[in-house]
């Protein structure tokens, strides 16, 4: 390392992108009924995959999936990371778990957090079940969920949390 | 399915905290702006690269000599812009330009302002206006003049 190695090497350079966000019609009626407390997902006519949350086609079959399947908020660990490294802007206070979060009866994961639980225990095929936020405090949002909480069930086999064939 | 009109819109943005780490060269650069000062860097063959590079691109010599140009130049390309929009720094009609400073063989992309587009054209003069407050930036220039 020189002299010239000095903090003043540093400038503060922050990128901002400004985007109009335009949720499809799948992630419409989705969120819509999130906005009621309800986790709705799509299943595919061809192969019978249920997608949550929907994106209105099969990346398998490539067809429309416009066939609504009411779930319900419980499901598992699909994968973890522990994060120990704090985000800037992030108000999350390391030490975090984010999951993938395969519910019940889906083919499909999605991240969101993990809470009211020992590091230590977390596993995949752990069973959890969302804490949601007050009532009134919901919106078009899957912040709706607070984080998803281990429930006192049997792990599930991980053996079903594999890719199935066509 | 919902109509067009029903569909979900929000605005949402996308941002990140970059902290850039300037390097030798580069922090005279702008230590440099601080003092008002714009500085290049001249190769072994004499070339002068401003604003300053770390590394001729023809010979890949690393460069360090530091050599203070302009603060005046010339237009070699520009482009107008009539209506700035809100990221854009200066709120009345300005150019891009492409400024090759007094003593550079290379240009710096800048500001031209307090003009018309039909006072600008490749060749014409310009000389650097300095921002009030210097926070060794290259908005330490506030834009550029016509050369009056």
């Amino acid at each position: 390392m020189s002299a010239e190695d000095t903090p003043k090497d540093y400038s503060e350079s922050p990128i901002s992108l400004e985007y109009q966000y335009t949720a499809g019609s799948a992630t419409t009626r989705f969120l819509n009924q999130v906005r009621e407390g309800k986790l709705v997902g799509q299943s595919c006519p061809k192969c019978k995959a249920v997608y949550v949350p929907p994106r209105g086609s099969c990346p398998r079959c490539g067809v429309a999936t416009d066939i609504e399947v009411p779930l319900t908020d419980k499901g598992c660990i699909e994968s973890f990371t522990v994060v120990h490294i704090p985000i800037p802007g992030n108000p999350i206070v390391p030490p975090y778990v984010c999951a993938m979060i395969r519910l019940d009866g889906t083919n499909i994961s999605f991240l969101h957090l993990i809470q009211e639980v020992d590091i230590e225990e977390i596993r995949i095929g752990m069973r959890i079940q969302a804490v949601w936020k007050p009532k009134e405090e919901w919106a078009h949002s899957l912040e709706n969920i607070k984080w998803f909480a281990p429930i006192d069930e049997p792990d599930i086999d991980v053996r079903t949390l594999r890719f199935q064939e066509l | 399915m919902n109509d067009q009109k029903d569909l979900l819109r929000a605005p949402f943005e996308l941002a990140y905290t970059y902290k850039r780490s300037n390097g030798p060269v580069m922090s005279k650069f702008f230590d440099g702006l601080g003092e008002q000062k714009i500085l290049g860097t001249k190769s072994r063959t004499g070339k002068v690269f401003a604003p300053a590079a770390e590394f001729d691109p023809d010979t890949h010599e690393s460069l360090s000599d530091m050599i203070e140009v302009g603060p005046g130049g010339t237009i070699e390309s520009f482009s107008w812009i009539d209506n700035p929009k809100h990221h854009h720094l200066l709120k009345k009609p300005f150019a891009f330009a492409l400024i090759k400073l007094d003593g550079a063989d290379t240009s710096m992309l800048h500001m031209v302002t307090n003009c018309n587009e039909s006072d600008l054209s490749i060749g014409s003069r310009v000389t650097a206006s300095w921002s009030k407050t210097q926070e060794k930036r290259i908005t330490d220039i506030q834009f550029f003049n016509l050369e009056t």
